[in-house]
């Protein structure tokens, strides 16, 4: 067997396309990411930064191109795939009736993963006294947080992130950061869609372009 | 398992948050049935021979009017995005969904129809034969449901097409448990009828979660 490279990156794009009602959103793109890596997703909107999101999530299916995790094709089992990753999409994801805990307890359980980060998660991003809140009650920069709270409770070593900094204050900005910054350091990879940009060690750009009709 | 009963689990207890949902399901059931004898008029034997088919169509309806928030709450706040991404299969999770929705609405109208029958005059077999057909052939509606649901996703209007697309699938359903009290009224048993909507209710089993599974990931693109 071959010696592994060290600095082999574990994400591995290639040559992605993607159109969605007959129109191109990207071709031909490509990015490798190794552990401790943030890929920030800049552009326009329309430019197709939450279509390659999903398209990574394997909830939008790509046109050509290939995705590779730790040198395997995803699309070979999605089940472990999706294991691999957490979620923040453009919506919350959380269920308004029921509280921030139990939001997040039953995220976990669908994950099948123990759950035993959501009390670490709660404190990281200053949700402790709203835990018990239901989120019907909580303002759109709180469910922002608990979303966020909720990725942070998995054990994916990667983050796919829709715009995670929208609607947050100062602080929340800052506490956000300050968990990248940690999942990072521990080796882990976050790829966000984001328009202002984030302030953490080991961040590239990906400028997203809008295409033209052909 | 553990996704499946955690989103069973996550499913009763967002009904248990909000019992007037359900409440409202049964007010319906009740008031429907009702309905008839005031337009009828009070003729016993009448009524007793077409209390059946009221009480299964009255159920069948009442079964419908929950069903365009199976999964349009999971699709309006993107918790459908995460149950696309669990490592539990769609079909599972689809399955799971319309269990919840059997076990909060088709169940309590399997045990609340005998009750309505009593007013319509149907006798003590027929009373047994209407609660077991229901029993019986109330998760056929509910997977039906379900994957009308699914496939009105995002659609305007969806609750009229939802309606629109499940019923003339459970007219298998409607016809047999409605011949059921019909026959033992006639003196004859119904376990031929019981055992036909039981096979419905395994074929849709066995057929519908993929249907709903497929519709969902559309729906999710």
């Amino acid at each position: 067997m071959a010696p592994t490279p060290l600095n082999v990156p574990l994400l591995n794009v290639a040559n992605l396309a993607c159109r969605r009602g007959g129109r191109p959103v990207f071709d031909r793109l490509s990015f490798a990411l190794g552990a401790g890596e943030l890929l920030a997703l800049t552009g326009r909107n329309g430019s197709g930064k939450t279509t390659l999101l999903r398209a990574l999530g394997l909830l939008v299916a790509a046109d050509a191109g290939s995705i590779r995790w730790q040198g395997i094709d995803v699309a070979r089992d999605r089940d472990a795939w999706r294991r691999c990753f957490a979620w923040l999409g453009h919506l919350d994801g959380l269920k308004a009736d029921l509280t921030v805990a139990e939001n997040l307890a039953s995220a976990c359980r669908l994950r099948e993963e123990p759950g035993d980060r959501i009390d670490s998660s709660l404190v990281a991003l200053d949700l402790g006294s709203l835990a018990d809140r239901a989120v019907r009650t909580l303002s759109a920069g709180q469910r922002r947080r608990a979303a966020l709270a909720r990725v942070l409770a998995t054990a994916a070593p990667l983050w796919l992130l829709d715009e995670p900094l929208n609607a947050l204050d100062a602080t929340s900005q800052a506490a956000l950061r300050l968990a990248l910054a940690r999942h990072l350091a521990s080796g882990g990879i976050a790829i966000a869609a984001t328009h202002a940009p984030i302030d953490v060690p080991n961040v590239r750009a990906l400028l997203m372009e809008e295409k033209k009709d052909r | 398992m553990t996704g499946f009963a955690a989103l069973l689990a996550r499913d009763l207890r967002l009904v248990w948050r909000r019992p007037g949902d359900v409440m409202v399901v049964l007010a319906f059931f009740v008031v429907a049935t009702v309905l008839f004898p005031l337009g009828i008029g009070p003729e016993t034997n009448l009524l007793a021979r077409i209390a059946a088919g009221i009480l299964w169509c009255a159920a069948l309806f009442a079964s419908l009017l929950s069903l365009d928030r199976l999964f349009a709450a999971d699709y309006e706040d993107g918790a459908l995005d995460l149950l696309l991404l669990a490592p539990l299969p769609l079909e599972l999770a689809a399955l799971a969904k319309c269990g919840a929705h059997w076990i909060v609405t088709g169940l309590p109208l399997a045990l609340l129809a005998p009750l309505m029958g009593l007013l319509f005059g149907l006798s003590g077999p027929g009373l047994a034969a209407l609660g077991l057909t229901l029993l019986a052939g109330t998760p056929t509606l509910s997977l039906i449901g379900g994957l009308a649901a699914a496939l009105t996703l995002g659609a305007r209007r969806g609750g009229a097409l939802l309606a629109l697309l499940a019923l003339p699938l459970c007219v298998p359903t409607l016809i047999f448990g409605a011949a059921a009290v019909e026959s033992v009224a006639m003196g004859e048993g119904f376990l031929t009828h019981l055992a036909i909507l039981a096979a419905l209710g395994l074929l849709s089993l066995a057929t519908l979660p993929w249907a709903i599974a497929a519709a969902l990931r559309q729906a999710g693109e």
